[in-house]
């Protein structure tokens, strides 16, 4: 053990606890404590209501869609981006983080009146008997747009840093392009696939901003989680708004102790290589 | 990294002509529809009544108000989110503690917790139902439905932005040249500031700008704070939903056109930070991401 001689560690560590206390710890387990202070009976019957029960489905079907979407788009995109050169592709490398940049409720009033009946595109899916706003499409479009980067830019730098030499070496082999992608780039591109993957359903579960503009808001079917805790805020019924709140908060928690896991697990290959 | 010894590249996967032209086509088609149009029918919806409703909007006062919030809250949440992010990186990158894993996860806690969850969490805290809430009322102190609990919901969401960026980047450069410094003499905050913070100067600014972007955009959990007073306590995003849900459509675009701006600025500038190294060493770095191992 090396002797430590910098200062500044009181200081530092205080600081930083005492802020995250305040301001992250602090709240969650004031919401952790307002859930629980329900009693498991009345906890279950909240979070296992007709209402509830169908808010997580058409959150998780239309985050399972985008982020199916986005795993296929991201890659697409961040190949693209990595190995061809085209005119204007820095244009589109620094367009990728529009999603991150723009605040959710622009992003929510923009793509409704792309895809209302009348706009742009809803006029164009609408001959073709396609709704998307006020549909769960909808919903799932938003979550599509807004976590969008998170796949791109995991699996870029990987894709950067991959060493050509393992493709020489297997095109001298004799391997076609697509047996190469499937068998020696795609597990190298796994981790960070993953990784984006569990971090871009993550950011879908919770969205809310960009959603309750598109989503028709309609209980039992466009009515996502995040809007129905808002609901029992504005009815005044906060210990089914903690309740429902908790189940999002645990979630969340699940899926950050996820992708951390993976992470780990990920980089336990690649330190070495 | 290599193949430049025959002066020729050799043809790579995914090389082919016809497929590299059909990809690149495929995608810019998607990227102009997702990412593209919903950035252009903001400038077209916002002026689609004409230049004077977009400047009647812009300058009405609940708007001008909107606006005022808006920088105040950045004002305070981002200075104090980067004073936070250094004290954070600084502990955690010079010096080994137990604990030091976990306190890296709770940090980033914010970062994937739904935004309404933290405006209610923030309601149980400090609303009348919540914990200081009866005293806060008692005193006559108001936090939530009005500016100062804008204020936290947003250092909530933003809590990880500036340490995010810091930490892998420090963890990077290890701590000899801080320990140097200190052995001959400097104190901790000469060591800091001409030692330190020239190394990570640009990297700060990074976490700074897409703090900033992020504070000025925040909306969910903010909406469930604020109590939408109009011309009180309406941040600009909220403002924006307001105007939407009063049938003033081009009101709303040309509110929100403001915060497009901010957002294409933020870009412009991540991608000029970018160039001077800032966001290079990420948590998808190995050898930054795996603090055990660097720094032993």
């Amino acid at each position: 053990m090396r002797r430590n001689v910098l200062p500044g560690l009181r200081l530092s560590l205080g600081v930083t606890l005492f802020y995250v206390g305040l301001i992250v710890v602090l709240p969650i387990a004031a919401l952790v404590f307002k859930a629980a202070s329900l009693g498991p009976e009345d906890y279950w019957r909240i979070v296992s209501s007709a209402r509830a029960l169908a808010s997580y489905r058409v959150t998780v079907l239309a985050a399972l869609g985008a982020t199916l979407f986005n795993l296929f788009f991201g890659l697409a995109l961040a190949w693209v981006l990595v190995r061809y050169r085209f005119p204007g592709w820095r244009l589109v490398d620094a367009m990728v983080d529009l999603p991150f940049a723009l605040p959710t409720a622009v992003a929510g009033i923009s793509l409704t009146a792309l895809f209302t009946a009348n706009g742009w595109f809803g006029s164009i899916l609408a001959d073709f008997g396609i709704k998307v706003a006020y549909t769960p499409l909808g919903i799932m479009i938003a979550m599509c747009f807004t976590s969008l980067p998170f796949i791109v830019r995991t699996v870029q730098p990987v894709l950067e840093d991959l060493d050509p030499a393992l493709e020489e070496a297997a095109q001298s082999l004799g391997g076609s392009d697509f047996a190469i992608f499937r068998k020696v780039i795609l597990p190298l591109l796994t981790p960070a696939l993953l990784a984006g993957v569990s971090l871009s359903f993550a950011r879908c579960l919770g969205e809310f901003g960009a959603i309750i503009f598109i989503a028709g808001n309609q209980p039992m079917s466009t009515e996502i989680t995040a809007l129905l805790i808002f609901i029992r805020l504005e009815e005044y019924d906060y210990p089914a708004a903690a309740a429902i709140a908790s189940v999002l908060l645990i979630t969340a928690l699940v899926m950050l102790a996820l992708t951390n896991w993976m992470q780990s697990r990920a980089l336990r290959y690649t330190v070495r290589s | 990294m290599s193949a430049t010894r025959t002066g020729r590249k050799p043809p790579r996967v995914g090389d082919a002509p016809v497929f590299r032209r059909l990809l690149i086509g495929i995608v810019l088609v998607f990227v102009a529809l997702l990412i593209l149009a919903p950035l252009v029918i903001i400038g077209v919806e916002a002026f689609s009544k004409g230049w004077a409703v977009y400047r009647d909007t812009i300058l009405h006062p609940d708007t001008q108000h909107a606006i005022m919030l808006t920088v105040l809250a950045a004002l305070i949440a981002v200075p104090v989110n980067t004073a936070f992010g250094v004290a954070a990186a600084w502990a955690i990158t010079k010096f080994d503690f137990r604990g030091r894993r976990f306190l890296l996860v709770v940090i980033e806690i914010p970062f994937s917790v739904s935004p309404i969850v933290a405006g209610v969490a923030y309601l149980f805290v400090y609303g009348l139902q919540g914990i200081f809430g009866p005293t806060l009322d008692a005193w006559d102190i108001k936090i939530l439905f009005a500016i100062p609990g804008i204020i936290l919901a947003s250092m909530f969401v933003t809590a990880p932005f500036v340490a995010r960026e810091l930490i892998p980047l420090m963890q990077a450069q290890g701590r000899d040249l801080e320990e140097a410094a200190t052995s001959l003499g400097a104190s901790g905050w000469r060591t800091f500031l001409s030692v330190t913070l020239p190394n990570i100067k640009w990297a700060l600014l990074y976490g700074v700008v897409l703090c900033n972007a992020r504070v000025m955009g925040e909306f969910g959990a903010v909406s469930v704070v604020s109590g939408n007073i109009r011309g009180q306590t309406n941040t600009l995003p909220l403002h924006i939903e307001l105007l939407y849900h009063d049938y003033q459509a081009a009101g709303a675009f040309a509110s929100a056109s403001i915060l497009a701006l901010i957002a294409v600025f933020t870009i412009i500038a991540k991608v000029a930070l970018e160039r001077q190294g800032a966001g290079r060493v990420r948590a998808s770095d190995p050898s930054a991401a795996n603090p055990a191992e660097k720094a032993l």
